[in-house]
């Protein structure tokens, strides 16, 4: 089966990669480009450890065929944050010890970014029902909720 | 080493976890971001069937299949001497284990392997496995424990002989092993109660639930070297349960520990490792393995489905007098179910005199169950909390009250026999009834739950390394996987001891070939025995360093002291940091090293007490949690927020086992449910925050006082949230999950019963 | 002498039933000698790996070489691993 050529962006970078059809962006990112920071969890969109944000879109990169990637903005846990600063959500997360194991924490920092993107000052229940497509078996969820609470104000120029 | 009272500058504190950076930005490496130059990938062919012969399997096409380099099958794994490896919370029976890993003659499970391959794509994996042509004779199946436990049950295993029984039967059944617990004498018990409940509950098999399905990447070299880079609870069982299968030695195989995405007890075996070094030494590549979650679903350790029974008596003035309970534990499909912790532990927050718990271990068409947080403790409290709190409700006492009352307290004998040492239990009770949350005022169907909980901890082998850099920074090297935050807390006990930041201690977790044998992260035993190895690996480094100040200073070694990280001469001002001391290492007798290498002893079991507020939508049968909190005896809280972590993360665990997490077979036995939506774990949006009250009762058996945190709070939240619907509706529901269409039926029920009564 | 307590299947298997006994011994080691010899196989069954000890309220994994006191309370009791 004759591959197909796909040319997107993938964190502010131009990029081309091949790909079959039926492979996943999750698969792409993952495999072919070593973006290794989204997980899979699932494979079924249930746990969004594999959050990608998609021209402002949050997706689920194991729902999206890589093919669908052409010409969109990509946007993962690799681009979020800069070398010199952390994402005042990543910051977030290290203060408030809103991370246990790790693994779903880069599609929650990409979930609660793009809650903050569009929703600068959420409610607790905004930002529950946000983050209900993402799974967390180790946490309980309250430190995460807080860590996102504490970063909306850090962006706003508040103390938290 | 023994509790000593002291000022601590960094236990206690909250920094920032030295792996955190790493994992708030994609760059930790867990088990399926490993890989390597000409690197295969590995799948495995798993039964549809519950139970069934298997007739015959022919790989020929999967073999000729261009791009497949290896195919293997149970024929390829000859059963290993028998023994036991310890694994962790249980004894692994080696032959069950490789009988596990490829099924022989007969499948036991829906998801049972019986081949696996390795080819250069994960599609071309997949489409030869389609080509494997297996012939099977179903079999009947068995997966309710109860039903499993019948003279004409369907039977797995025709040499399995109940253990435990006198004499041995004589034919062969499901029921793996009998155990009991027992004191005194319950019948005169029960003769003086006032009172006397008896109720029955059911529990489903639940799954661990970690997010990172297991996964795994095996090398095999031509020489019979070899390693593998996996995701587990710990590196060095992984190494001897592989080399056990596959008949290595253990210096020939390297386990590389990645970071690990959630456990919970399930990682602490083998499923995929072994068939990827076979896949890799068969195909002379490296092989990568990992299971989609539906094979994680089916295959992996769920934990025990149970059916109990527990009848206790109280006297007018509320004192327990007696107790009997019978636990049944779904083991899956080999023996081995943690119902032995249930029998042990369901009684022991409570002094009661006369006892009989027994338990059955039975075996199911089920996968072979495994560990799960307290594993067995959660389905004994369910039974035992709420019998306590009829009896509470029937005397008209306060349920706390009635706790404490028969509380066991510092020189109680535990139910499975030792006296305890100090017990924080009075302790969370008390706090639990003096905190807002008991006095808050419920609405309309709302209603509040209290249940305890016990969880006995455990020591174990640790081994600790403290290198001293020049610059005065340290690097701490121990072997036990970080789930949930031990690097900071190693780091930080590292760091008081020296006097320093917790910032300028680096700990890393290293290979099997690096550090001596450490015993998995389970049984909440990291910070406690891994914290004790460092802390006398630490104070190996300093005793070295006060020797080298004493030789730069030119006196003995008694006149130097050691303070805020520095040497202090103890007749004198001077002082030297651990930088002047490291500088001059190379001239005062080599690099500096602390080392320790224990198997601690003397862990200090976690009381807990928990307060839940719940409401029942009486329409749908929908619970809403409203308010939660968890009061637990800490020890000593190293990190507190990570402690509280714990206990939210535990207590969210339970609250999901209780209102819907379950597995649903077909009438085949297939597992309906095999994945996250339809396996339904809480979300953020169930769930209201979750206070944790941390209490701290030092362990008198450690320098710092901890006890273990982690396994505890999962352990009251069934219990809990029953007791809690009950208050809230009347209704006594015994059979978890307490899911919207049982709830409904329950209250129709109720209804009925009150309109026909 | 140490008091010994054999219960739950152990006592079953050896020694007919829950036995409360004094036993001479040091330590674990010497103690568990004392065992066999009023207790014929009960050693084996002791030192596996799938026992654990209790010396005065104390939990050892794995027990050989720890001091027992004159008036110790000594269990032998199936060992719990955990699962976190």
């Amino acid at each position: 089966m004759a591959k197909s050529h796909v040319s997107t962006t993938v964190n502010g970078d131009p990029v081309e990669f091949l790909c079959d059809t039926a492979e996943t962006m999750l698969d792409v990112l993952r495999n072919t480009m070593g973006l290794t920071g989204t997980k899979e969890g699932c494979g079924t969109g249930d746990c969004g450890a594999c959050s990608i944000i998609v021209d402002g879109r949050l997706v689920c990169g194991c729902l999206m065929l890589a093919v669908e990637a052409t010409g969109k903005q990509v946007t993962t846990i690799e681009g979020i944050g800069a070398p010199d600063r952390l994402h005042p959500v990543q910051q977030a997360f290290l203060e408030d010890a809103a991370l246990q194991c790790g693994f779903c924490t880069p599609g929650f920092i990409v979930a609660a970014k793009a809650l903050l993107d569009r929703n600068p000052d959420p409610s607790e229940t905004e930002i529950r029902y946000w983050l209900a497509g993402n799974l967390c078996r180790c946490t309980g969820y309250d430190k995460i909720v807080r860590a996102v609470q504490h970063a909306a104000a850090e962006m706003k120029g508040q103390p938290a | 080493m023994t509790y000593e009272q002291k000022n601590l500058r960094v236990v206690g504190t909250r920094p920032i976890r030295h792996d955190g950076p790493d994992k708030v930005t994609g760059r930790a490496n867990y088990a399926s971001d490993f890989t390597l130059p000409g690197m295969l990938w590995g799948r495995v062919l798993r039964s549809p069937h519950a139970h069934a012969k298997v007739l015959s399997i022919n790989t020929d096409k999967a073999r000729a299949l261009p791009g497949v380099k290896a195919v293997i099958t149970g024929a390829d794994l000859p059963l290993p001497p028998p023994g036991v490896t310890q694994a962790g919370e249980s004894a692994i029976n080696t032959q069950h284990l490789a009988k596990n890993l490829l099924a022989r003659d007969k499948v036991l499970y829906d998801g049972h392997p019986v081949a696996a391959v390795a080819a250069i794509s994960e599609a071309v994996a997949r489409e030869a496995l389609g080509l494997i042509e297996i012939e099977y004779e179903v079999l009947p199946h068995v997966i309710d424990v109860d039903e499993a436990m019948k003279a004409d049950a369907p039977l797995l295993h025709d040499d399995l002989f109940t253990e435990g029984v006198e004499p041995r039967p004589e034919t062969p059944s499901n029921i793996a092993k009998r155990i009991v617990v027992s004191k005194g004498d319950i019948e005169k018990g029960f003769a003086e109660a006032d009172i006397v409940i008896e109720r029955t509950y059911t529990t489903k098999a639940v799954h661990q639930g970690y997010i990172e399905p297991q996964g795994c990447v095996a090398n095999y070299a031509e020489d019979g070297q070899a390693m593998v880079w996996c995701s587990s609870q710990g590196q060095f069982v992984i190494r001897d349960l592989c080399i056990t299968m596959l008949g290595m030695e253990a210096s020939s195989l390297k386990v590389i520990p990645a970071e690990i995405g959630g456990g919970f007890g399930g990682k602490t075996t083998v499923y995929l490792e072994p068939l990827a070094l076979m896949l890799s030494k068969a195909s002379g590549r490296p092989v990568k393995m990992t299971m989609s979650r539906g094979e994680v679903l089916r295959a992996t350790g769920p934990h025990s489905g149970s059916s109990m029974t527990a009848r206790i008596g109280a006297m007018k003035d509320g004192t327990i007098t007696s107790a009997e309970v019978v636990i049944k534990f779904q083991a899956g499909a080999f023996p081995g179910s943690p119902v032995g912790a249930a029998v042990m532990f369901c009684s022991a927050p409570y002094d009661i005199p006369n006892l009989s718990i027994t338990g059955y271990d039975v075996v199911v068409n089920i996968a072979k169950v495994h560990a799960y947080r307290a594993p067995g403790a959660p389905n004994g409290a369910f039974a035992f909390e709420t019998v306590l709190d009829e009896l509470a409700h029937e005397l008209k006492m306060d349920p706390i009250d009635f706790r404490a009352k028969n509380s066991a307290v510092e020189g109680s004998k535990s139910p499975y026999g030792p006296t305890y040492g100090p017990l924080g239990g009075i302790e969370c009770l008390s706090s639990a009834k003096n905190h807002p949350h008991y006095k808050a005022n419920l609405g309309p169907n709302q209603g509040r739950g209290v249940a305890s909980g016990f969880w006995i901890n455990i020591g174990g082998q640790s081994a600790a390394t403290v290198v001293v850099n020049r610059d005065g920074t340290i690097s701490l090297v121990e072997g036990c996987p970080d789930i949930g935050g031990s690097r900071a807390s190693l780091a930080m006990m590292c760091a008081e001891v020296l006097g320093i930041a917790a910032e300028k201690v680096r700990p890393s977790i290293v290979d099997t070939t690096a550090i001596a044998f450490n015993d998995v992260t389970g049984g909440s035993r990291v910070t406690f025995a891994t914290g004790m190895a460092v802390v006398q690996a630490t104070e190996d480094a300093v005793r070295q360093m006060r020797e080298r100040a004493a030789k730069m200073w030119d006196i003995e070694v008694d006149q130097v002291g050691w303070r805020d990280g520095a040497a202090q001469e103890m007749n004198g001002n001077r002082s030297l940091t651990i930088s002047q001391i490291a500088q001059k290492a190379a001239k005062t007798g080599g690099q500096i090293m602390g080392h320790a290498s224990i198997n601690a002893a003397g862990a200090g079991p976690s009381l807990t007490t928990h307060l839940c507020d719940l409401e029942v939508d009486r329409e749908t049968g929908k619970i809403t949690i409203l308010r939660y909190t968890a009061f637990q005896d800490a020890g000593k809280a190293v990190h507190p927020s990570y402690v509280e972590g714990q206990m939210q993360g535990g207590v969210v665990q339970g609250i999901g086992w209780a209102l819907n997490e379950e597995y649903i077979h077909d009438e085949n036995g297939r597992l309906e449910n095999a994945g996250f939506l339809d396996y339904r774990m809480p979300v953020a949006s169930d769930l209201p925050m979750i206070d944790a009250v941390i209490i701290e009762v030092p362990n008198p058996n450690h320098p710092f006082g901890v006890r273990g945190v982690g396994e505890a709070p999962i352990v009251p939240p069934l219990a809990a949230i029953a007791n809690a619907i009950y208050d809230a509706t009347g209704v006594r529901m015994r059979d978890l999950p307490f899911s919207p269409p049982k709830v409904l039926a329950a209250l129709e029920a109720a209804e009925k019963t009150k309109a026909n009564g | 002498m140490a008091r010994v307590v054999l219960s739950g299947d152990l006592g079953r298997r050896f020694a007919g039933g829950e036995v409360e006994i004094r036993v001479e011994g040091s330590n674990v080691l010497r103690l568990i000698k004392a065992l066999e010899e009023r207790y014929p196989g009960i050693a084996e069954a002791l030192e596996s790996d799938a026992m654990a000890v209790a010396i005065d309220g104390i939990v050892y994994q794995d027990a050989m070489l720890e001091d027992v006191g004159e008036e110790a309370e000594v269990y032998f009791l199936p060992a719990i691993r955990g699962g976190r």
